[in-house]
């Protein structure tokens, strides 16, 4: 009987206390929670038709900066290009050309948003291809952050209720390809 | 004796204000020459570019991190220093630029996490080993036979055994 005591004893000395338990929990716990978020970002993937556009505000290359709240009851083509990005180019005239159509109107509006490119070589690069539309680097891939991105050029239009209406992963091809999803949007 | 103060004041006043010019051109960053692809790539090693993930800066053959590169050699010809240009890289493509988090927020997770990981299982351990070597420092009581044990249960045996002895 007496030798069954003396491990228990043992046993009851060798306790944790309730607090480092509860620490060590909330260690372990709070890392899963980290590595939960993480994984979550990671594999949330692209942006999808329906789902509300995020927020941003574009400071642009000539001076000012755009918020997207401001641009409520518009239909907004938020485009993501970069001067490094050949096949960015095969759609700047395009998107100049359907920026021209749809500007007196006042209905859509258009965006560049330059991504991880360096300013001289982004100026150069709209004013080659003589883009007049607002455009502006994306500090601190912030904006393509939130659009999740997968790479350039990539384009979003968002309808007048702040919704996703068009998602084109990689260069538009023709200038129809660009006012039939627009023209689509405005529909809406 | 007059004239000969003054000429020697002049040529120390011209021998220092020669030193002061040499001095200052020291100090000076050179100019007219270039940075190195060393200089570059000592500043690119520790930064990433966010279009090719996983690959240094310094060794990245894409356009844009050549581009990149080149920015950073522009920025080195204005005299910035390391840490104006990191900074700037930071802000302009946001922190994934770099090679190590900031020290910032929940970053601190990462450099503070592994340290105390470390403590505990130093803590753990230490405890382990003292609790293995309590028993053999102090010298060991004697067991003390249960009042009614082992002798108790061998009288009763025995005195079975003996009547069943004594029944056959």
């Amino acid at each position: 009987m007496s030798e069954q005591l003396e491990p228990t004893k043992d046993k009851a000395a060798r306790k944790a206390s309730p607090v480092g338990v509860a620490l060590a929990w909330l260690v372990v716990l709070g890392l899963l929670a980290v590595v939960a978020i993480q994984l979550r970002a990671t594999m949330q993937g692209g942006m999808g038709i329906g789902q509300p556009a995020p927020a941003f505000t574009l400071s642009l290359f000539d001076g000012g900066e755009i918020q997207s709240a401001d641009l409520a009851g518009k239909v907004v083509v938020v485009n993501f290009w970069a001067s490094w990005c050949a096949p960015c180019e095969e759609e700047a005239e395009e998107l100049q050309m359907a920026w021209e159509i749809y500007e007196p109107g006042g209905e859509v509006v258009f965006l560049g948003v330059d991504y991880a490119d360096t300013e001289t070589l982004a100026r150069a690069y709209l004013e080659r291809f003589q883009i007049t539309y607002p455009n502006g680097p994306d500090l601190g891939t912030r904006i393509s952050q939130a659009f999740r991105i997968r790479g350039v050029p990539e384009t979003y239009i968002i309808g007048r209720d702040g919704l996703m209406k068009y998602i084109k992963i990689g260069p538009f091809t023709t200038l129809s390809e660009i006012l039939a999803a627009v023209d689509r949007a405005l529909a809406e | 004796m007059k004239g000969r103060g003054w000429v020697l004041l002049a040529v120390i006043g011209l021998a220092l204000a020669l030193t002061g010019a040499a001095g200052a051109q020291t100090t000076e960053p050179p100019s007219g020459q270039p940075p190195t692809e060393d200089e570059v790539n000592a500043i690119a090693k520790n930064m990433y570019c966010p279009v090719c993930e996983n690959v240094p800066l310094d060794v990245c053959p894409t356009l844009a991190c050549q581009q990149w590169r080149d920015q950073i050699r522009e920025k080195l010809i204005e005299g910035w220093t390391e840490e104006q240009i990191h900074d700037y890289f930071v802000l302009q493509y946001g922190d994934r630029v770099l090679a190590a988090p900031p020290r910032s927020g929940l970053n601190w997770l990462i450099y503070i996490g592994p340290w105390v990981l470390i403590a505990a299982g130093a803590i753990m351990l230490a405890r382990l080993l003292w609790r293995l070597r309590a028993p053999a420092a102090g010298p060991e009581p004697p067991p003390q036979p249960p009042a009614n044990g082992p002798d108790d249960y061998r009288a009763r045996l025995e005195a079975e055994l003996k009547r069943r002895d004594l029944k056959d």
